[in-house]
């Protein structure tokens, strides 16, 4: 009935017990005060059945922050596990345990923290750049958010239902995660979890990627386009490219699961090295699908907080796309110790070297933007150039890794896991915090506060090179990543201590962070934000008031110039619209929730060997999906008269220009 | 949002879906092309794959994405009955290419020749099963198309529908000319 369900299956052990009654009552306590404050209908209709690529930006964004906090627990576990277990210290952990936690870490990092956070502030606020209204298709786009929502939440569900969670490393490499080697449902969560929400992502690219090359304002050439529209249309690209590779070797490897195949298996003719070549054909596209996008905000930033043009506009553009094409090419790097011979490996090797280039490209131009600016430093200007210092020293540390010669002395130790975090923090997650503090009057409609903004930056900078520096010399010193033990002579604990003492300091950092919203929620009525326009903007964004309107513009732009907002500032107060139009908005639609709900079942089925829960689940997304298509009322019109109603609530763009 | 605007964004977006689905075929193309010399003592494709067979399938396919071609140009002159007729025909066709390739399928497991017996099987098996995967959707997607026209009449939106359909139709055609070539022509060679 049940499949592999059975009781024994459940929690029993501190940890997933923990997180069960943790899970649980965080669940309940939040549907008290739902109840309470009779907020359920409120929930539901404004927010969760919402096709606003605003609202679901703001989603994702809060789903992304629960899962840092988990992603983060996981760090911190890893770190003093190494600080403590060295010599006849075995530490607090089990190996098995720990396995489970470095696995669960990175894959919760990648897919759910830096995913989400990216796909979050596109839905947000690549629509309002280009122009336009919405997203090409609103209905996907909300069943992405879901998707990725019932990924994140059965990445969790191990606590709750029981099993154990994966321990084959994040990308789970065969022959390990086969059957043979990983009976339990460990794997099959992992997987299941990363197709249900990779699923959303590609179907996010092809939105997104629609959505920017059809739905720009008049006048808007690509050329003309945001530095942020850009780097998400690269990023994009790259997801339609790289995430069909990760769905299908997925599939592959739980067809060897579930089936019995043969393709990465030890025996009967499978290769594992076919997993490893197509997992890094999607996996390196993929850390720039995450870079990519913070380029394009740390670009917006510098321009505006330089008060100029963003410099070699031009290039910045050709090297983004440099990049985007060159991170194709560049998988082998992941695994030169495979011995596929000298010549494939030089190939590789010089490819990656390549990359340097429009990297530094691009680097050059933020500087030269700033050279001569006015600047004004505010916090986000902190994070960019805490960025410059963090990303040019693991850039440096990615070409020595590069190089095959060097590679095969420092293959999988700590110097490779100090070098992916130094880009993984320093270069994408300093981003997106930037990003959110630029972006955060135009969500809410007020700032937040500058001083302990910087103050948080500090402690994450320094926190990050106390923390990493260490891990650089380690792997210099042979320690081997995914360690839980190692021997007291090799003198290395002192070393986990510093490394675990930053990872306090950054902590502290993030508490800071969550003070910061604290302290700026209770002063938001002195930070209001009445123009639309706090920091002076350059594109179009910063023309709408905020929050925005569920349209977003009454009346859509014409655009000139690159900089679309400034040059209007500079030409004066345009005329005032005639008269309004009526707009056309999609409905809301709780499909996009019913989908990702099959879809969680049969996800779950999979995981259990449920067969007819399996079909229950099919059966249901498909009927959704026909359901769907017969219903061609999906959209609504607000009257002109609504719309101008709207407009003179607030100060529209052509007003506050001066 | 005017219906033709909608209905281009929506047949680009589709085109773009394609590509991926092209790529996760490129993928598995890429797995058989790794595998397919890994018969691990059992059968190779030269001993397995009977060329009439597929020869017919390929046929049969092509007809029917020939017969989709005319259901589409009935929809065009807007000749509602002649294209229920014509997509008729294309799921007729469509079931008959199924059937056969269950057959040899399930031939191919009497014969103790399953997917777990070597890696060559199991890429053999995943590919030509996630074309015919497809093909499945593809004929209750028809299926359910033909209601639609039947009861809503061959408006913008249903059109627009269809044309997504056919593309979808004749792309699968593509990669069954890819399947064919390297999976049976070449397993002679």
């Amino acid at each position: 009935m049940f499949g592999k369900l059975t009781l024994d299956a459940l929690p029993h052990e501190w940890f997933t017990i923990g997180g069960t009654v943790a899970i649980t009552l965080g669940g309940l306590g939040v549907v008290a005060l739902l109840t309470y404050y009779k907020r359920w209908k409120w929930l539901w209709k404004e927010w969760l059945t919402s096709t606003d690529p605003k609202k679901i930006g703001v989603m994702y964004i809060i789903v992304a922050s629960l899962m840092l906090f988990r992603g983060a627990l996981d760090a911190g576990m890893i770190w003093l596990q190494q600080a403590l277990s060295a010599g006849a210290s075995t530490g607090y952990l089990s190996a098995a345990h720990f396995q489970q936690i470095f696995t669960a870490h990175g894959s919760i990092m990648i897919f759910f923290v830096t995913m989400g956070f990216l796909f979050g502030l596109m839905n947000f606020i690549l629509p309002i750049q280009i122009g336009a209204r919405d997203v090409a298709f609103p209905l996907l786009n909300t069943l992405s958010f879901w998707l990725y929502v019932a990924g994140a939440a059965l990445i969790n569900l191990f606590f709750v239902v029981g099993g154990e969670f994966a321990a084959a490393g994040w990308l789970a490499q065969p022959p390990l995660s086969e059957l043979a080697y990983s009976p339990g449902v460990g794997i099959d969560y992992w997987i299941w979890s990363l197709q249900v929400s990779g699923l959303g992502s590609l179907l996010s690219g092809i939105n997104f990627l629609v959505t920017i090359i059809k739905m720009r304002a008049p006048g808007m050439t690509l050329m003309k386009m945001p530095m942020f529209a850009w780097t998400s249309l690269c990023s994009m690209m790259l997801v339609i490219a790289a995430f069909p590779i990760l769905t299908m070797t997925l599939i592959l490897l739980s067809l060897d699961r579930f089936l019995g195949m043969h393709f990465f298996t030890s025996g009967f003719g499978g290769n594992p090295m076919l997993y490893v070549n197509l997992i890094w054909s999607w996996g390196h596209p993929e850390v720039y699908i995450l870079m990519i996008p913070a380029f394009g905000i740390y670009s917006e930033i510098v321009s505006t907080f330089s008060q100029k043009k963003l410099f070699g506009h031009t290039s910045m553009v050709a090297a983004t796309i440099g990049i985007t094409l060159l991170s194709m090419l560049v998988w082998l790097h992941h695994f030169f110790t495979m011995g596929a011979g000298a010549d494939v490996n030089a190939f590789f090797g010089i490819m990656t070297g390549i990359i340097a280039i429009p990297t530094g490209v691009q680097v050059f131009n933020w500087l030269a933007t700033m050279f001569r600016g006015r600047i004004i430093f505010n916090s986000t200007m902190y994070w960019f150039m805490g960025f410059v210092a963090t990303f040019t020293l693991g850039g440096m540390a990615g070409v020595l890794l590069g190089i095959p010669g060097i590679d095969f002395e420092v293959h999988n130790s700590l110097f490779l896991v100090a070098h992916f975090h130094t880009m993984a923090i320093g270069g994408a997650l300093f981003g997106i915090f930037a990003g959110i503090t630029y972006w955060f009057p135009k969500v809410m409609g007020w700032k937040l506060n500058e001083k302990w903004g910087i103050r948080a930056f500090w402690l994450w900078l320094v926190g990050f090179f106390i923390s990493f520096v260490p891990l650089y010399i380690l792997g210099f010193l042979g320690a081997t990543r995914r360690l839980d033990h190692y021997d007291a002579s090799t003198g290395w604990q002192p070393l986990f201590m510093v490394a675990g003492f930053g990872f306090l300091i950054i902590a502290a950092g993030a508490a800071l962070q969550i003070w910061q919203m604290i302290v700026s929620f209770r002063q938001r009525k002195e930070n209001l934000d009445m123009t639309g326009d706090p920091w002076n903007g350059r594109t179009l964004e910063w023309a709408i008031s905020s929050p925005p309107p569920v349209y977003n513009f009454a009346v859509i732009p014409e655009v000139r110039e690159r900089d679309a907002f400034w040059e209007m500032k500079k030409a004066g107060k345009p005329a005032a619209p005639v008269k309004y139009e009526d707009i056309e908005m999609p409905k809301n639609t709780a499909m996009g929730i019913y989908i990702s709900g099959f879809a969680f079942l049969i996800a779950f089925a999979m995981i259990w060997h449920i067969l007819w829960l399996g079909l229950v689940g099919l059966v249901g997304a498909i009927a959704c999906v026909i359901t769907r298509s017969f219903d061609e009322e999906t959209e609504y019109v607000i009257p002109a008269a609504e719309v101008a109603k709207i407009e003179a609530r607030r100060i529209p763009y052509y007003e506050h220009t001066r | 949002m005017n219906i033709p605007d909608k209905n281009n964004k929506t047949i680009f977006g589709f085109w773009v879906y394609l590509m991926t689905d092209l790529i996760m075929f490129a993928a598995l193309f890429a797995a058989y092309a790794a595998l397919r010399g890994n018969t691990f003592g059992w059968p190779t494709g030269r001993e397995l794959f009977s060329l009439p067979q597929a020869l017919t399938e390929t046929f049969i396919l092509l007809t029917s994405s020939f017969t989709c071609g005319l259901a589409m140009l009935a929809v065009y002159s807007n000749k509602k009955n002649q294209a229920l007729v014509f997509f008729g025909i294309t799921f007729a066709l469509g079931i008959a290419f199924l059937v056969l390739e269950l057959t040899e399928f399930s031939k191919f497991v009497a014969e103790g020749n399953s997917w777990q017996r070597s890696a060559f099987l199991s890429s053999f098996f995943a590919l030509v099963g996630t074309h015919g995967l497809h093909i499945a959707i593809g004929l209750l997607w028809m299926a359910v198309s033909m209601v639609m026209v039947r009861f809503r009449g061959l408006t913008p939106l249903v059109t627009s529908k269809l044309v997504r359909l056919s593309l979808f139709w004749h792309f699968l055609d593509v990669v069954w000319i890819f399947i064919f070539t390297i999976v049976y022509l070449l397993s002679h060679v």
